[in-house]
């Protein structure tokens, strides 16, 4: 319980650290970007809109900055984001926000998953197999392929699968333009032909490590003694595989998942953006392009979120794994 | 992201002091090849004059389009540059941001994590606080809005950038270093003997931890080379400079793939890729030299014995 | 390397009451792995024999090879180890030459391993009930009752409280651990328990409790023992036959009494005499000067001689045999012309220099 308590405690920590820097960071930058917004906007917006555009993000000049403060952690956490000052000018962040997440989500957040998991299936059986020819394969070239920048990865894979093929796989968006989104069958089939190649990209990047790191920990966990008790009792390969050595091994394996997850939203951006793939990467980006800065602070503190969440699932299922962190209460 | 060795119970594998270190790294394959593209790169970056005639990669004084040929090792942009001297000065540029950034961020790690562990009490929780805070916050977004309200993205800034949010993975491994040697009995002789603080840190303690600091020095490295181009990939850097990432931003731009360039992409991409093959390689070199665990096992097929039995 | 010369060993003697073959006969034994440094020899040729109910104490240095040997025995090796020679042969067969399956025909239910470190040595996510169970429904294919029943009993054979079948290894404390690890040994009453330092790690007080409750659960159930271990007198008075390693050879093995009492070759002696005895009488304490011989590439001739006192001409040169020493064996040139013991050697043990002076 201690454990849960100090992990959520972490959680809250956090999560204020980043919505602080948030507020914080257009104040302290040179120049007046507030200025900059309201030259560009004020002759489209109206001064009602323009001053819900500004509370976003908890721009009330003639207020106490405190006040300020407050008002804006109040508005993020009531999906007040306020409106988008890009592209899609006037449009509510939060509709946009909502229209790309389930994007993200299906394509970066599914092939995250599944690159850790087959990663770390395909790590245990290379480290059980050690010495056979899988296992001298194996590391060199999952050592090269970690250390290719997804984006470039995605590139290559738009020239070989798509450009020589004169569009067998297409590579932009995620559903073709003239279609309409619905829950038909060829929709669907759509839907998941623009999605291999992003898929793929991700994959390949990232599978590397998941593979390498858990070789190594799994090796490291062979040479455990209570591994050679379960040879010694006479368990079956199986059982000593999986119960004794990979649940071990397992552990690290997992910390490691959530702590790096930063690293891995950085490529699924590049990625969204090399397929303009329309989730919270790509958005992200036009944000960035067309000085949204409302757009921006919603993402980023979304993406701040993500990662906070997906570590304190990590740590809960460690915590269920791992008896003795249970009892010892965390790190 | 291979740098991280920790072992089951979540203690970091102690690395040895590396007097077998330079053998050992002469004996390992993968440690020979990441070194000879290191040093074939840094090469290049100290004289780029000698790979290419061109002295001004940027100027726009060729013919555009052009394929490959003797004159143009990699065709021309469709700009008119030659793609071949680009990719040879680039490589200053994105050799120095992985090099520099990898090291401010590798010393800011060190620095935390040895005094986090070594004080322990509060100063460990507020330093372990921080550094919690750094490793989570996602560092691309944080890169993007930072760089997009500083302006101009010049060098420093990016810089700058890559060091504030590279940091945190390495102090984090450096705390869980520092504290399993902290009750080390040398380090308990240097206290008793009555040895100042920073002394026994970093005349003591550290030389032993040399080859993690290496590692990650080359996740760092790696993470800044990485991260860099991608930043300069959808248009953060400096669009006027002269290196890879930029290289990949002005190709995508002009839609290099699609028009028949493809060199053009490929080029730039493959180099960051090498660069970044070769840390791996290294790094990961290094994790088989202090794990004996992890050496390469050929599996031995020895004759069965033959059986004496009386 | 020298070649080594052949040599008897049988007529291993009388102090047994042996009826049927021995349980466990180890003959010829030789185990290398490949190092850096070059071929390692942990076991050169181990002779040695167990029978029924026996209780055998392996006794040597850090790296003598006792624990490879052990390992050797119960085909426990880690890949890089590898048999290249010799029998292993329990009740017959020979294990060395088995595959895994039929190994694990045997394993658990007719011999069984109890390993040292019982921290690491039991799977730290699982309770102790979750690994007793591995272990039943590997070989046997009993009820939850049976089960049950039998993991009960067997953690009051060893005086824990069953409740503890629900623990986790790091709730309990070592003494406990390493009782748990004896109690999940004896799951199916095997006929030989292997011990690698099961006492090491515990205070001086645990390591008798422990030493006299195996040996009290031995004479219950009839099992025997191989107990490795580096503290002679620790197994002293708990086995009947005692083996002394070096450099991966056996130096010394013959009946408890014999061999601890009058120990015959220089190296047991030095082993002696590193541990005081509390009530024999106050003598200078002596080590053996010198460190164990590198494996890669041992000594010529007697590999001790190095740190011998007693190292003659040809003891630099050929490799001793073993020679009989009254019911021991010993591997010493000291003991060529067999006499009955050393030279003035009286019944307590002194120095290894006053032996000289004598």
């Amino acid at each position: 319980m201690r454990y849960v308590v100090r992990r959520l405690g972490f959680f809250a920590l956090t999560l204020w650290v980043a919505l602080t820097l948030n507020f914080f960071i257009p104040r302290f930058m040179p120049g007046n970007p507030l200025d900059a917004l309201r030259a560009r906007t004020h002759d489209r917006l109206s001064p009602a809109a323009l001053e819900q555009m500004l509370t976003s993000y908890g721009f009330k000049p003639h207020q106490n900055i405190f006040v300020q403060y407050l008002e804006y952690l109040r508005n993020m956490f009531t999906g007040h984001w306020g409106i988008s000052i890009g592209a899609t000018l006037g449009e509510p962040v939060s509709t946009i926000v909502w229209q790309a997440l389930p994007w993200t989500l299906g394509l970066v957040g599914v092939t995250t998953v599944l690159a850790f998991l087959l990663g770390s299936l395909i790590g245990v059986v290379a480290a059980w197999r050690r010495g056979g020819r899988l296992d001298s394969v194996l590391p060199p070239v999952f050592v090269v392929t970690s250390a290719l920048p997804y984006f470039w990865v995605g590139l290559m894979l738009i020239l070989v699968f798509s450009v020589w093929t004169h569009g067998w796989l297409p590579s932009d968006f995620n559903y073709d333009p003239d279609l309409l989104p619905e829950f038909s069958l060829g929709f669907i089939e759509n839907v998941l032909k623009h999605a291999v190649l992003p898929a793929a990209t991700i994959l390949i990047a990232s599978i590397g490590a998941w593979i390498l790191t858990m070789r190594n920990n799994m090796i490291t966990t062979l040479a455990e003694d209570y591994v050679r008790m379960g040879r010694a009792k006479g368990l079956s390969n199986h059982r000593i595989m999986t119960d004794y050595a990979a649940r071990n091994a397992m552990l690290p394996n997992l910390s490691g998942f959530a702590m790096s997850l930063g690293f891995v939203i950085t490529g699924s951006i590049l990625v969204e953006y090399v397929f303009n793939y329309p989730g919270l990467g790509y958005q992200l980006y036009n944000a960035v392009q067309n000085t949204d800065y409302p757009l921006m602070q919603a993402l980023f503190m979304l993406f701040t979120v993500a990662v906070l969440v997906a570590l304190l699932v990590c740590d809960f299922a460690i915590a269920w794994l791992d008896p003795r962190v249970r009892a010892t209460g965390g790190r | 992201m291979t740098g991280l060795l920790v072992d089951t119970s979540g203690r970091a594998v102690t690395r040895r002091r590396g007097s077998g270190l330079t053998a050992a790294i002469r004996r390992s394959r993968k440690a020979q090849v990441g070194l000879v593209i290191l040093l074939v790169f840094c090469i290049i970056a100290v004289v780029p004059g000698l790979f290419t005639s061109v002295r001004h990669p940027n100027a726009l004084q060729f013919t555009p389009r052009l394929g490959p040929s003797g004159e143009h090792w990699l065709g021309t942009t469709s700009l008119g540059q030659d793609i071949w001297a680009q990719l040879v000065y680039g490589t200053r540029q994105s050799l120095v941001i992985a090099v520099v950034a990898g090291l401010f961020a590798t010393v800011l790690s060190v620095l935390v994590g040895v005094t986090a562990a070594y004080l322990g009490g509060l100063p460990d929780d507020v330093l372990s606080m921080i550094t919690s805070v750094f490793l989570v916050i996602p560092t691309f977004p944080l890169i993007i809005i930072f760089a997009t309200y500083a302006g101009k993205s010049t060098l420093i800034v990016v810089l700058i950038v890559l060091v504030v949010t590279g940091w945190s993975y390495g102090a984090n491994q450096m705390r869980a270093q520092m504290l399993s040697l902290r009750n080390r009995e040398f380090l308990e002789s240097a206290r008793v003997r009555g040895e100042r603080r920073t002394y026994i840190i970093f005349a003591e303690a550290l030389p032993t931890m040399t080859s993690l600091i290496v590692a990650i020095f080359l996740g760092a490295a790696l993470y800044s080379l990485l991260t860099a181009a991608g930043l300069q990939f959808i248009g953060l850097g400096d669009p006027d400079s002269s290196s890879w990432g930029t290289m990949l931003y002005w190709s995508e731009s002009q839609s290099a793939l699609q028009t028949g360039m493809p060199l053009w992409s490929i080029a730039p991409g493959l180099c960051v890729a090498l660069l970044g093959v070769s840390f791996a390689l290294i790094n990961y070199a290094f994790d088989e030299i202090s794990n004996p665990a992890l050496r390469p096992v050929r599996r031995r097929h020895v004759k069965r014995a033959r059986v004496r039995n009386t | 390397m020298s070649s080594e010369p052949e040599f008897e060993i049988r007529d291993l003697d009388v102090a047994y009451t042996a009826s049927d073959g021995p349980l466990l006969e180890v003959l010829d034994l030789r185990v290398e792995y490949a190092t850096a440094g070059g071929l390692v020899r942990a076991v050169d040729g181990v002779d040695m024999e167990v029978r029924k109910g026996e209780f055998v104490a392996v006794v040597g240095e850090s790296g003598c090879g006792k624990s490879t040997l052990l390992f050797a025995i119960a085909r426990l090796l880690s890949p890089s180890a590898v048999i290249t020679g010799g029998s292993v042969a329990f009740r017959g067969q020979n294990l060395v030459t088995m595959t895994d399956k039929e190994l694990n025909a045997l394993r658990w239910r007719d011999y069984s391993v109890v390993m040292q470190s019982a921290m690491n040595a039991l799977n730290p996510v699982t309770t102790i009930g979750a690994q007793f169970k591995d272990s039943i429904d590997a070989h046997a294919k009993w009820s939850v009752a049976q089960t049950a029943q039998r993991c009960v009993e067997v953690m009051k054979l060893v005086g824990i409280d069953p409740i503890h079948l629900n623990s986790y290894p790091h709730q309990l404390s070592g003494g406990m651990r390493q009782r748990a690890m004896i109690a999940m040994a004896l799951l199916f009453t095997p006929d030989l328990v292997i011990m690698d330092e099961p006492t090491s790690g515990l205070d001086v007080v645990a390591q008798r409790l422990l030493m006299v409750q195996i040996k009290e659960l031995q004479q219950k159930l009839g099992f025997a023992v191989i107990f490795v271990t580096h503290d002679m007198s620790l197994v002293s008075h708990f086995s009947d036959q005692l083996l002394v390693m070096y450099a991966g050879q056996v130096v010394e093995i013959g009946p408890t009494r014999a061999v601890f009492d009058s120990p015959s070759h220089p190296y047991s002696r030095g082993l002696l005499d590193a541990f005081p005895s509390i009530r024999g009488p106050r003598v200078e304490l002596t080590g053996i000067a010198g460190s164990p011989p590198d494996l890669s590439n041992p000594p010529d001739g007697c590999r001790f001689h190095p740190r011998c006192a007693f190292a003659m001409a040809a003891c630099f040169t050929e490799p001793p045999p073993l020679y009989r020493v009254g019911p021991a064996l010993s591997r010493c040139h000291l003991n060529a012309h067999e006499p009955a013991e050393l030279p003035g050697v009286p019944q307590e043990h002194p120095g290894i220099a006053e032996t000289m002076r004598t």
